[in-house]
């Protein structure tokens, strides 16, 4: 028997409700006091298209997906054609009579298929409730939760309770009564097969209180910790449910949110709220941001402090909406014209996106420059159970740098103030407009001390651009070297970024258990870098294997470019889907020929073949 | 309007506002006009400098915040809407004042415009209409008329002319005024209207460019503009009327204010979060444990 360790997927048509049923049943194994893992893989539709939900339970906190699937609830015939293979010898899926199976596929699999006629019974069941057929039919979800309870043996009264809260609050007694009863239904006919089904699910004792938070909620969480009062955005995948969650949010924190007319006045609003003082950020996609990219140069000129949040998805252009990748690390560290400081943070699973976020706040405003935060489409929308010491919202500590208090500009002469004061760690004190004494431009165009135009004198010039300039010297300290997990002295260093951290670290679990010894080296900071910081740590990593979502490694070619050091072998995956521990594992493993090349599937390329290196050489 | 406890005795007069800076426009220049109507409309609304906030674009008229004592944000060409807007939003006490000009404004600038006008933003825009691109020596503007010569249409230009009074009666503009540079004193007055005006004012200024614009002078204006003022019948609560009165080109040119809504609320007014005050001076963050519990609960 396997207690408490499995992986649930559920696969169907948009529309048909897998996400709330999954969110559902999360919400029910949280409180039992299990964790969990939850992604989704979703077409750009509205109705129709194939979409997925899939939960990974564990009584340790899971931090990614898991390749392999030990029950599939089949909402139509695609789920099955798509994720047969998927399921392990003694798996099973449960569907409807009407779906097909394949018995010789099943047989060759070991695969158990339970089959139930749930839309004739909530049909049967939904018509005196007053439900007409097509919402009778969605109860096909309560029933399959149903089942799933009775084969894992899990209690059916800890997902009656979730039943009767989700629907009780928002549809009445009546529909809450007709999924509470097609759930008894579903749950007493499929208990007879619990002794087929080897994967268990059973509360834990101590059930501490858990979050259920996706990364873009967290991100969302990270601003509003830090005091960001003000978010601007237009709607973009992967970004768009950060502004929905503040939006969600704004009574309880007290928050403007504001939907724009597009991303040049999303990123517009935002600069001109947090140049009059407030915590202000916006939040988009790739396609957003290059509409961006003159007012982020402006915020640098004018040294305006703000967050800006570039959920990544595949491009060029449009590409993929729905999908994942991590195609822009060199467009954010180089966008808009010449040269200002900017800060680049590629936050790492949800407890990051939580307080890299918040951190991001301090740090803008501590150097007053645009902060960037690089996320993806993965980690957007996939959800993990937290712990609420995970997130210690009230702990957070707002540095605001060096902005002037209300008493200390009530203490200024008026026409003393200047706005872009000269200073040794070019940090010039920032009051805020508005105040009697602190009266003062700021402008695009090259200036004064005061905030004046100045764009033609060359010894001002200087003087300034050194200054802001002297600001990249100056977060260098600050900014965190990137963390190792895993054995010290292993041979083998995986090297990765942002959203990829949880499946590298799997990884590198899964190579060690194996007996490949290897750690990670992974990058949260990513600019500005400390060269000389960085070569030392690089210096630790013997074979130094890249990990990245984009075809032309490029955080390999920014550490090569301040460091010199080269990357000896890369795994790279641009087919907008994430990494998970175990394919990164197995790709190690071909890679340095641990293993031969396993059968792989063609769309899952990795960007080239195994390199020729000695197995003696990764064994050192 | 005037903050008692900053300034108690002190009177402000256009000077108040004097910047230090040495003004770069060419002699002749309706700009020089314009600024100092600003200035009078400011001092006669009495109005801090530290409570204005100018916000233009790039141009010849967005060098107007840089020779002004006043609060400045000098940003980019045609983005000065949402920045105002943002502005208006942290910190609603703020008098923002949107000055810029017709390539601005109309033209790179012309998406944010129709969507400031439905939103009813309390700012006050100022576009220096000169109708051409004088900065960049003389192209054709969105306000220019149809068959302008310049260096990018040698033929003339094809389009016909941007109206911006009709574009924003249309658009939902809640106060629309025309002036004209030539008329300091008219200037000033409309200016002040704008500025006390609660929502969205658009005031287009008339103006001349004496060096690319040689047939819109203020000679060509003078016989040809007329004030609304003067006819008693006119009245610019009537959308109608004021419509007609918007289109109204050539021979006689309408100045003065065109159309007014009133008591419509502003985008602010109807933003639950500010009412407890400009967004600037809520306290940051600091939310209380129970705040976070209740959030923490509707998580689990």
């Amino acid at each position: 028997m396997h207690k408490n360790n499995m992986t649930i997927k559920i696969g169907g048509e948009a529309g048909q409700g897998m996400d709330t049923s999954g969110a559902g049943f999360a919400r029910a194994l949280t409180r039992a006091g299990l964790h969990i893992f939850a992604n989704q893989d979703f077409m750009s539709r509205i109705r129709g298209g194939y979409n997925f939900f899939q939960l990974r339970i564990s009584d340790k906190p899971v931090y990614g997906p898991h390749d392999d699937v030990h029950l599939l609830l089949a909402f139509n015939q695609e789920a099955v054609d798509r994720h047969l293979h998927e399921i392990v010898p003694g798996g099973a899926i449960i569907h409807d009579v009407s779906v097909k199976v394949d018995p010789a596929a099943l047989t060759t699999r070991q695969v158990h298929s339970f089959a139930f006629p749930f839309e004739a019974k909530s049909l049967e069941i939904g018509r005196p409730a007053g439900m007409d057929p097509k919402h009778a039919k969605q109860m096909l979800n309560t029933a399959a939760l149903g089942v799933t309870a009775a084969i894992t043996d899990f209690p059916f009264d800890r997902i009656a309770e979730v039943i009767r809260q989700n629907f009780g609050k928002k549809k009445g007694t009546a529909i809450a009564d007709a999924n509470l009863a097609i759930a008894q239904w579903a749950y007493d006919e499929a208990r007879q097969y619990a002794d087929q089904f080897d994967w268990k699910l059973v509360p834990l004792p101590d059930a501490q209180p858990q979050m259920i938070i996706n990364g873009n909620q967290a991100i969302g969480l990270g601003a509003i910790a830090a005091g960001c009062k003000f978010i601007s955005a237009y709607p973009m995948t992967p970004a768009t449910s950060i502004i929905e969650f503040m939006t969600s949010q704004a009574k309880r924190f007290n928050l403007v949110t504001k939907q724009t007319e597009d991303e040049l006045a999303a990123i517009l609003f935002a600069i001109g709220a947090a140049q009059t003082g407030v915590r202000a950020m916006t939040a988009t996609s790739g396609g957003g941001f290059s509409l961006m990219v003159e007012a982020l140069g402006m915020a640098g000129m004018a040294e305006t402090p703000l967050v800006v949040v570039d959920s990544q998805r595949p491009g060029p252009s449009t590409g993929m909406p729905t999908r994942t990748g991590q195609g822009d690390l060199l467009f954010v560290m180089h966008a808009s014209q010449d040269e200002f400081p900017r800060i680049v943070i590629a936050p790492g699973g949800v407890e990051s996106c939580y307080a890299d976020t918040a951190r991001a706040f301090n740090l803008a405003e501590k150097y007053q420059c645009p902060v960037l935060i690089l996320t993806e489409g993965f980690q957007a929308f996939a959800s993990r159970s937290v712990g609420i010491e995970e997130m210690p919202f009230e702990e957070f500590v707002i540095d605001r740098g060096k902005t002037l208090t209300e008493a200390e500009m009530n203490a200024l002469t008026p026409g003393e103030y200047k706005r872009y004061a000269i200073t040794a760690d070019g940090i010039s004190p920032r009051a805020r407009q508005g105040h009697p004494n602190t009266t003062f431009t700021v402008t695009s165009d090259e200036h004064t001390e005061y905030g004046r135009i100045e764009d033609e004198d060359a010894a001002n010039r200087i003087a300034q651009h050194e200054k802001r300039m002297r600001k990249i010297e100056t977060m260098k300290q600050e900014m965190r070297m990137p963390e190792w997990y895993g054995p010290k002295n292993a041979p083998i260093t995986l090297m990765g970024w942002g959203a990829t951290r949880h499946a590298i670290r799997e990884a590198i679990d899964i190579l060690n258990a194996d007996g490949i010894k290897a750690n990670a080296l992974h990058f949260i900071d990513i600019y500005p870098l400390d060269e000389a910081r960085l070569e030392k740590e690089l210096d630790k990593a013997q074979y130094l294997i890249d990990v990245e979502g984009n075809y032309t490694a490029q955080l390999a070619q920014v550490v090569r470019v301040y460091t010199g050091r080269a990357v000896d072998d890369k795994i790279l995956k641009y087919n907008g889907r994430p990494f998970s521990g175990i394919e990164i594992a197995n790709t190690v493993k071909v890679r340095t020929q641990h293993e031969a090349p396993r059968a792989k599937s063609s769309h899952n390329g990795h960007g080239g073949a195994p390199k020729r290196i000695s197995r003696r050489k990764v064994q050192a | 309007m005037i903050d008692t406890k900053v300034m108690p005795e002190f009177k402000l007069t256009p000077k108040s506002y004097e910047g230090e800076r040495e003004v770069t426009w060419c002699p002749g220049c309706g700009d020089f006009g314009i600024l100092n109507s600003v200035k009078q409309a400011l001092a006669q609304l009495q109005i801090p400098p530290h409570q204005a906030y100018f916000i233009s674009g790039i141009g010849c008229g967005s060098k107007l915040p840089d020779y002004l004592h006043a609060n400045g944000y000098l940003g980019l060409h045609g983005r000065s809407l949402p920045m105002a807007q943002g502005a208006k939003l942290a910190n609603h006490e703020l008098k923002v004042i949107v000055t810029v000009g017709d390539g601005d404004a109309y033209g790179i600038g012309a998406g944010h415009f129709v969507h400031a006008l439905r939103r009813n933003s309390d700012i006050t825009m100022i576009v220096e209409d000169n109708k051409v691109y004088a900065l960049t020596k003389g192209q054709y503007s969105p306000t220019s008329t149809k068959g302008w010569i310049a260096s990018t249409t040698p033929d003339g230009a094809i389009e016909i002319e941007f109206n911006p009074v009709v574009m924003a009666i249309a658009g939902g503009a809640t106060f629309v005024a025309r002036t004209f540079s030539g008329d300091p004193k008219h200037m000033a007055q409309v200016f002040a209207k704008a500025i006390q005006h609660k929502g969205f004012a658009l005031v287009d200024v008339l103006q001349s460019c004496v060096v690319y614009n040689l047939v819109n002078t203020v000679e060509w204006y003078r016989p040809r503009v007329y004030k609304l003022d003067d006819d008693a019948s006119y009245n610019p609560h009537d959308y109608d009327a004021a419509m007609k009165k918007a289109h109204e080109w050539g021979d006689r040119i309408p100045i003065g204010v065109l159309y007014v809504e009133e008591g419509r609320p502003t985008y602010e007014d109807q933003v639950k979060a500010l009412e407890q005050g400009p967004l600037v001076k809520q306290p940051l963050g600091g939310y209380s444990k129970a705040t976070w519990d209740e959030f923490r609960a509707s998580m689990m």
